[in-house]
């Protein structure tokens, strides 16, 4: 005290560092240093959309679609019909005369599906009173046709007339579609893969589908579907098993157990989270970039290399709680929404030495005071050669619930939409000052000076 | 905030050191009390008989002579033992105004006269008053001639303040005095209607009497004959009144034409309507007109009028108010309390706040991120927004409302130039002008003033008005040359070293006139001098203003009590202000036109080479240096630590416009805030850099009372402070953090205040956490030297007013760097074969040159990203922010 009257106080006032860090540590590469939250929606906004370069639209439980502009946060188009929730939102691109056009088309639990030009607002179609709503569509590069997926499976031309419907017997229905060449589309049906085969008759506008195969390799239900590249596709089951098909012939090409393939996860999720062991084994979400498969079981990440045909880098807690929705940006980076309300971007790195246990890394010490139990990778994984890991480059924190998905515009930065109703554009702060220096210098030019 | 007037009595104090109550000293209740009119240490009279300046309307009745009507503020307590009956006959004894109605010769119809306003500066040593009248002529229907002669005058004891205001004075003057013509306008030519009503229906009962009378007695009988005179009278009285609707009527295309006035007509449609209808109707057929009246009018019966009409003293003559549509003259008043309003005060406060809104106007760029824009809005006083409120009509050209921004144009004074020779003397004589300063010495000075000053305020001459010829004369000698570099050269030696005496020209004679009087102020017998009538100078307004402003500073030695003035030879140096502020920056003659409002035409150099006595700050009783009980009060707590002595939070809230004043209270909390925390720069580093500063506290007045004090800090406050939430008791979302950059936050123990806090943690990396119940702060490193210099807690500031106008000089230059920094294209663009690389290291290596350190770059760029957005989006936007920018830094902890 006595010091402080005197002046020198400066010595008692040091720079003291606290105990505890915060989330909020130096991410020199993190490159989004700027966000914008954009507000329209009522309820939680589950699907995003890229219409083009510039726009995305918004859709979720409040029925609403929004069209907005990625640059500027502004909303361009509100589009409003559907009275409950949007239950799936695709882009519907059609060339008429040289002209190619973005539509959107959205399903609701309304039990109607609409198509919007996101251009005018207007709906330009749109089929109510559907038998059961529809919980998947999958647009066919095929005539321009698109399939929806519910409790039956129909075939739909441009002009929302339908040309063919098939009944499911399974209660669960259509959970997942994908189109294979030549005019195939595999579907997902509880535990099987059905292969249909699409074929236009000689009256023109009727198209017949016919059952091609059956794949019941899967011992549960079928999450997800993906492609991975012209060859092959993937589906994951909720059992934690993977299967990598080829699309020509649809034989298996790669079977992975990857929850079950860690005898220590195992021990941890029966002492913390037994309960959940069953959800935290199923593959929630599949993400390929032709060579690697990104397969999200719980709150962690497992990168599988598929020329490979193993695991190279698994992240087990990457998230607090479930990861939504991951999507790989480049060969190496990734980057994961979770229900815990944050997004993280991942970095493959090159383990230096195979032996040398998963380093601490930059945000080790970050990472929830968890990285010692997450310990050392698992025996198995590590002799295999090329083994990388996976390491945080840096989190957003923003939303106040789930990041129910995002979409990666990038430069112009990244869309994350949420429970908590909100949108938030994040973008690169550096690019966005320059773009504004640009435009002030430009102003200046309008104005002849100040 | 660039200056301010407080800074002159401020600093005194510190300079001075501390009051120190001294022992000798008797206690208050057995000490004489001081003598009152050293209450305003700045008053340049000490036997004005009212307390402070006011406005003054009077009229010139032709039925009781000049009467005051009323005085702006209506406050007996203002003009205390002034003689407003007396001061009113003054006032109207010098109506100048050219103003003839009446049967010209040649034309068969009383014309109306459209007259200008006259503009006149009068005095009265006696009362101690100084007033700038300005007369104008409203009609009455009723009134000898149709006209009533009105004046308004402001009234002030400080004769420099009217000379100096004088443009603005007159601007402004003007501009009520057009509300008010034009309002009376209105309601004559209404009035007109009305008796034109009345002579219609006066006509056609004559008729019908006539006929009568013919019939009954025959076509030359005396009743028909008288009747049919009558008659006749009645139709020439017709058409005299319509040809008086016609002239009030044909006002505005009239006035038009004429760039000086000041047209305020923003009529309303039903009243335009009527005039316009009344002028084609007129010939028109009377029934149906008559009919259209009833319709419209349902109230106004016509009325017979008798033969003769009252005497006039019998008749009671119109109020100001009956005389003037009551929308146009309660916006008058509005007009003149705003005049009174923004001339209160002492010049040197009036300079001061003058060149500051100059020089904040020159920043417009970024002042929105400092300064408050009250003044801006001030500036347009009540008739711009009424203007704006309701636009001209259609049939108006739209130019109208412009025309009052317009530059006053120099011919409309010249116009009335020569009108005026008024001597009440004629056997004055005055000093040879030119003679050379050097004769002028301290010995003779008592005769050397009465003659170099021109007498004018000797006991003897009433009314000494300056030859036009004299002024010209003067004012050539004052312009010595022509370029402005020349006049400043003048000003700056003759400002460093008033006793040159090597030269001739006039302004450095008046320089020297001005010593020479100041030591025979004590002598001179100027009470007991004074007769009935006392010295009164009426300056001619209508020349070149200048001219009288020049002419008026020979005379400042015997208005101004300074004894032995020193020049401030080593003024460079010293800290303290010895100077008033000039009414104009010298050195920039640019700045000069922004200032004076839209009359950039009259300004001269010659206005810029005059310089203005010292003031001497010692003579002042540091008693006295406390100028306003209020800013007193903030000396009670100095070096107080404890928070809870402070005063009630003052009454920052939402909704209202923050104010100069708020934010002076707050610079007290803010300088008790840099005095008792250890981490207040980390603390003003957030809000600089952009970063949300959540106060964390129980007790709601001291979290109040910190975000009042730190919001001084805040960049882009808003105009009622939007950027802040003084008190919040709810969890935050993200999206509050991009409108607020301060808040408040309650601490409580319960399910909301736990999810709260849960807040607070989730949002840390955008958030500096400052938490009053434990004194501490969790913010990312601060490392420089310009907030240390902002908040250094060894301060010897002792004045919160002070320590706000050094936290706003210091955010001042921050914002201009900020400045420079967003619009130095080549920091931001590469140049030709550049990659972006270089120009960021550029941009880096400028910032250094700056000598801002890593962190205060952020602020830099912070203020820069403020700036840019400003720019792009204009500044209708107001505060919101679109985006919230952050970045990665890591938090630590500080504690006291």
């Amino acid at each position: 005290m006595l010091r402080w009257i005197l002046g020198g106080r400066e010595a008692q006032g040091v720079v003291e560092k606290n105990s505890i860090l915060f989330s909020a540590e130096e991410q020199p590469r993190n490159c989004y240093t700027e966000l914008q939250v954009l507000k329209g929606h009522f309820d939680i906004v589950r699907y995003l959309v890229q219409i083009d370069d510039l726009r995305f639209a918004s859709a979720g439980d409040d029925g609403l679609v929004l069209v907005w502009n990625v640059e500027t946060g502004e909303r361009l188009q509100e589009l409003r019909g559907h009275t409950q929730q949007v239950t799936a939102l695709v882009t519907y691109t059609i060339t008429l005369k040289n002209l190619v056009h973005t539509f959107l088309i959205t399903a609701s639990s309304d039990r109607s599906v609409s198509l919007w030009d996101p251009d005018s607002g207007n709906r330009v179609q749109m089929v109510c009173d559907l038998q059961s709503s529809i919980k998947c569509i999958l647009v066919l590069s095929w005539q321009s046709l698109w399939l929806s997926g519910g409790n039956d499976l129909c075939v739909w031309n441009r002009s929302f007339q339908l040309l063919s419907k098939i009944e499911q017997d399974s209660d669960t229905g259509v959970t997942a579609m994908l189109e294979l060449p030549r005019n195939h589309v595999a579907v997902a049906v509880d535990r099987e893969i059905i292969i249909y085969e699409l074929k236009a008759s000689s009256v023109d506008s009727d198209v017949s589908v016919t059952a091609v195969q059956y794949l019941a390799n899967h011992q549960d239900s079928i999450r997800s579907l993906i492609n991975v590249n012209d060859k092959l596709f993937a589906s994951g089951c909720h059992a934690g098993e993977l299967i990598i098909w080829d699309s020509a012939d649809w034989t298996v090409y790669a079977d992975e157990q990857i929850a079950l393939e860690d005898p220590h996860y195992e021990g941890q999720a029966e002492v913390k989270l037994g309960h959940q062991k069953q959800s935290e084994m199923a593959i929630q979400h599949l993400v390929s970039d032709g060579e690697l498969v990104v397969a999200t079981v719980g709150s962690g990440l497992y990168v599988y290399h598929v020329p490979k045909k193993c695991l190279v880098a698994h992240r087990k807690l990457a998230h607090d709680s479930d990861i939504l929705h991951t999507e790989l940006v480049t060969e190496s980076k990734l980057i994961s929404c979770s229900e815990d309300g944050s997004v993280k971007i991942w970095e493959l790195q090159d383990l230096p030495l195979p032996a040398e246990p998963t380093s601490a890394g930059f945000f080790g010490i970050w990472s929830f005071g968890r990285s010692s139990k997450q310990g050392s990778p698992p025996k198995k994984v590590t002799e295999v050669l090329g083994l990388k890991t996976l390491e945080l480059m840096g989190d957003l924190i923003g939303h106040s619930g789930a990041v129910q998905m995002f979409l990666n515009f990038g430069k112009s930065g990244l869309v994350t939409c949420s429970t908590d109703h909100l949108l938030i554009v994040w973008r690169d702060g550096e690019r966005q000052s320059h773009l504004r220096s640009l435009m002030i210098f430009e102003k200046l030019e309008e104005n002849q000076g100040l | 905030m660039i200056g301010s007037p407080d800074v002159v009595a401020f600093t005194k104090e510190d300079d001075f050191g501390e009051i120190y109550p001294d022992p000798c000293v008797l206690p208050d209740e057995f000490s004489v009390p001081l003598f009152s009119h050293a209450a305003n240490p700045w008053t340049k009279t000490t036997y004005a008989k009212f307390s402070k300046d006011f406005i003054l309307i009077s009229e010139f009745s032709e039925q009781v002579g000049p009467q005051p009507l009323l005085t702006i503020p209506d406050d007996s307590k203002v003009c205390g033992t002034f003689d407003l009956n007396y001061f009113s006959l003054r006032i109207m004894s010098v109506d100048y105004q050219a103003s003839f109605v009446g049967h010209p010769p040649g034309s068969s119809y009383p014309k109306l006269n459209f007259v200008e306003d006259s503009k006149v500066v009068l005095g009265d040593s006696k009362e101690g008053a100084f007033a700038y009248v300005h007369h104008l002529t409203l009609y009455d229907l009723e009134a000898r001639g149709f006209v009533r002669p009105f004046c308004m005058a402001y009234i002030s004891a400080d004769e420099r303040k009217i000379m100096q205001q004088f443009q603005r004075l007159s601007f402004e003057f003007s501009k009520a005095s057009e509300c008010l013509k034009s309002g009376n306008r209105k309601a004559f030519a209404n009035e007109l209607l009305k008796k034109l009503k009345d002579l219609e229906y006066t006509r056609s009962v004559l008729h019908k009497e006539t006929e009568l009378q013919k019939i009954n007695n025959g076509c030359y009988s005396t009743q028909a004959i008288e009747k049919a005179n009558e008659l006749a009278n009645v139709e020439k009285s017709m058409y005299e009144h319509r040809d008086l609707l016609r002239q009030i009527t044909s006002y505005p295309s009239r006035k038009r034409k004429d760039p000086e006035c000041v047209v305020f007509e923003p009529e309303k449609p039903t009243d335009t309507r009527d005039v316009d209808l009344a002028l084609t109707s007129i010939s028109s057929d009377l029934e149906v007109r008559a009919a259209e009246e009833a319709e419209r009018k349902p109230t106004y019966t016509p009325q017979l009028i008798k033969a003769k009409s009252a005497k006039c003293f019998d008749k009671r003559l119109k109020t100001l108010e009956e005389l003037c549509e009551s929308t146009f003259y309660h916006h008058t008043m509005d007009q003149l309390k705003f005049i009174e309003k923004s001339f209160r005060g002492d010049l040197c406060y009036i300079y001061t706040s003058q060149i500051d809104r100059a020089l904040v106007r020159q920043q417009k760029m970024t002042s929105f991120l400092f300064e408050e824009e009250e003044d801006i809005w001030q500036d347009m006083g009540p008739m711009k927004q009424f203007d704006t409120a309701c636009p001209p009509m259609a049939s108006q050209p739209p130019s109208v409302s412009d025309v009052s921004a317009e530059p006053m144009s120099l011919d409309s004074y010249s116009s009335c130039v020569d009108t005026i020779q008024i001597k009440m003397e004629p056997d004055f004589t005055e000093g040879p002008p030119e003679s050379s300063p050097s004769e002028f010495t301290q010995e003779t000075s008592e005769e050397a003033a009465d003659t170099e000053t021109k007498g004018s305020f000797s006991s003897d001459h009433s009314i000494e008005p300056i030859s036009p010829g004299n002024l010209h004369m003067q004012y050539q000698n004052t312009v010595v040359g022509t370029s402005a570099e020349d006049c400043t050269t003048i000003a700056d030696s003759a400002f460093l070293d008033p006793c040159v005496a090597d030269s001739s020209d006039a302004l450095y004679e008046s320089h020297s006139v001005e010593r020479g009087t100041d030591g025979v102020v004590n002598t001179f017998p100027l009470l007991e001098n004074d007769m009935a009538m006392n010295a009164a100078v009426v300056y001619q307004t209508g020349s070149i203003v200048q001219v009288d402003t020049a002419c008026c500073m020979g005379q400042e030695g015997f208005i101004s009590d300074e004894p032995s003035a020193k020049p401030p030879q080593d003024g460079c140096g010293d800290t303290v202000v010895k100077q008033e502020p000039l009414p104009l920056l010298q050195r920039d003659l640019a700045l000069q036109g922004d200032y004076v409002l839209g009359e950039p035409a009259l300004e001269s150099p010659a206005a810029a080479a005059l310089s203005l006595p010292e003031l001497q700050p010692h003579t002042l009783s540091e008693e006295i240096a406390r100028i306003s009980v209020e800013d007193a009060s903030d000396t009670t707590s100095y070096m107080s630590t404890s928070t809870s002595s402070d005063r009630a939070p003052s009454p920052f809230c939402h909704g209202n416009p923050v104010t100069l004043k708020q934010k002076k209270r707050a610079g007290q909390s803010a300088l008790r805030f840099i005095r008792q925390y250890p981490f207040a720069q980390q603390a003003i580093f957030c809000l600089l850099s952009g970063r949300t500063l959540v106060v964390l506290g129980v007790d709601e007045g001291t979290v109040r009372k910190l975000v009042n004090a730190l919001s001084i800090f805040v960049p882009n406050l808003g105009r009622y402070g939007e950027t802040v939430q003084p008190w919040l008791s709810t969890p935050f979302q993200l999206t509050d953090l991009q409108r607020w950059k301060l808040i408040g936050l309650q601490r409580m123990a319960s399910p909301m205040g736990s999810s709260i806090l849960n807040s607070l943690s989730r949002y840390s990396r955008y958030l500096g956490i400052l938490d009053t119940d434990n004194k501490t702060m969790r913010c990312p490193p601060y490392k420089g030297t310009v907030l240390g210099h902002m908040a250094d807690h060894r301060t010897q500031i002792k004045r919160g007013s002070t320590y706000f106008l050094h936290v706003q000089s210091t955010l001042t230059q921050l914002a201009a760097k900020a400045f420079l920094f967003t619009f130095c294209h080549h920091l931001h663009l590469p140049l030709e074969a550049e990659d972006e690389e270089c120009v960021v290291t550029r941009r880096t290596s400028f910032l250094h040159h700056l000598g801002f350190t890593d962190e205060e770059s952020k602020m830099v760029l912070f203020l820069g990203e403020l700036i840019k957005q400003h720019y792009i989006q204009g500044p209708s936007k107001g505060t919101s922010q679109s985006v919230l920018r952050f970045n990665y830094t890591t938090s630590y902890l500080y504690k006291i």
